[in-house]
């Protein structure tokens, strides 16, 4: 009898095929990962209008209409642009350096207003997008130099605050007009 | 002969492999913590466009998709222009306030991306943007690829 007992197989569980169960686990979750990261313009939009309340005031100066029609043409506050110069006509408008009469009182006021016609393409309208952003990150990192000495994407919280503050970015994308 | 003896009884040959368990878990653990499994399969087509001033989305988790482009078709043909929210194409762009609005209250800070067609026309995101508006999500991200 006490023989038999010694005999009896060991109660330890066969780990030596662990590794080769966690190398398959590691080979599936491996090949169905996809590390990508989300990339896009980021934009807020504007809330629904009550059809109640008036719009409040602005003065024509510190708007700048931009409007993309159906054949993809850039139209700067009625004058057609080239895309290429949307980005400097913008930075002009917000920082009206010469104090003209036409463009914006102060950065602080100035708002960019983008209307699109149903037609419009997509990719021209991110294109002109784009732009916008890319002038108003500009603005944002000149003040950041200004300011700070430093580049605004080194810049912490607090500062980066106060240099929106400086450039104020007021975006707001009006609805086409209905057909 | 002595000297070839003399250099089989050094050091041994093996690499201890008792570790290889502990290290591939350790790569397990953290490809399943980075895995998306979910993936929404796409019913319609969508090449995103690309722009150089773009952010990042950082936290996944707030962001709902909303997909905009020609639907696919059988037999590699492309039809109009569809919105696919999740895993289903929204015919009734009027539906779109009351999903979004059910997401915005599950996620107060959601982010909503727009993955559209670069060669679609605006009409469709016009009428996708109003009901967002109507909805109260107005945190918007046009998903773009780096021009760079």
């Amino acid at each position: 009898m006490l023989l038999k007992k010694r005999q009896r197989e060991s109660a330890e569980i066969n780990g030596s095929s662990m590794a080769d169960i966690a190398f398959l686990l590691l080979i599936f979750f491996l090949v169905t990962t996809t590390i990508n990261v989300d990339t896009g313009i980021g934009m807020v939009l504007p809330p629904p209008l009550d059809p109640e309340v008036e719009p409040p005031p602005v003065h024509q100066r510190n708007l700048m209409n931009i409007l993309v029609n159906e054949q993809g043409i850039i139209v700067m506050d009625d004058v057609r642009t080239n895309i290429n110069d949307v980005q400097t006509k913008l930075i002009d408008f917000i920082k009206n350096p010469e104090g003209s009469e036409e463009l914006a009182e102060d950065p602080l006021k100035a708002i960019v207003s983008i209307k699109t016609v149903r037609q419009t393409p997509y990719r021209i309208y991110i294109d002109m997008l784009d732009e916008v952003i890319g002038a108003y990150a500009l603005l944002r990192n000149e003040a950041a130099l200004a300011n700070y000495g430093r580049e605004y994407g080194s810049l912490n919280k607090e500062q980066r605050d106060a240099v929106n503050k400086i450039y104020p970015k007021k975006i707001s994308i009006a609805e086409p007009d209905p057909e | 002969m002595a000297n070839f003896k003399k250099k089989q009884a050094g050091t041994k040959q093996e690499v201890p492999t008792s570790a290889m368990p502990d290290v591939v878990f350790m790569l397990l653990f953290f490809f399943m913590v980075t895995t998306v499994l979910r993936e929404v399969t796409l019913k319609v087509k969508v090449d995103l466009t690309k722009a150089s001033n773009i952010e990042k989305i950082e936290e996944k988790r707030l962001v709902s998709y909303i997909y905009i482009g020609p639907e696919r078709l059988p037999g590699n043909k492309f039809g109009n222009d569809k919105v696919q929210i999740d895993d289903s194409i929204q015919e009734d762009i009027g539906a779109i306030r009351t999903i979004m609005y059910d997401k915005l209250l599950e996620e107060q800070r959601l982010i909503v991306s727009l993955r559209v067609d670069e060669n679609s026309e605006f009409g469709v995101l016009t009428d996708v943007q109003e009901e967002l508006k109507q909805a109260g999500t107005l945190r918007v991200n046009y998903s773009t690829k780096n021009e760079n």
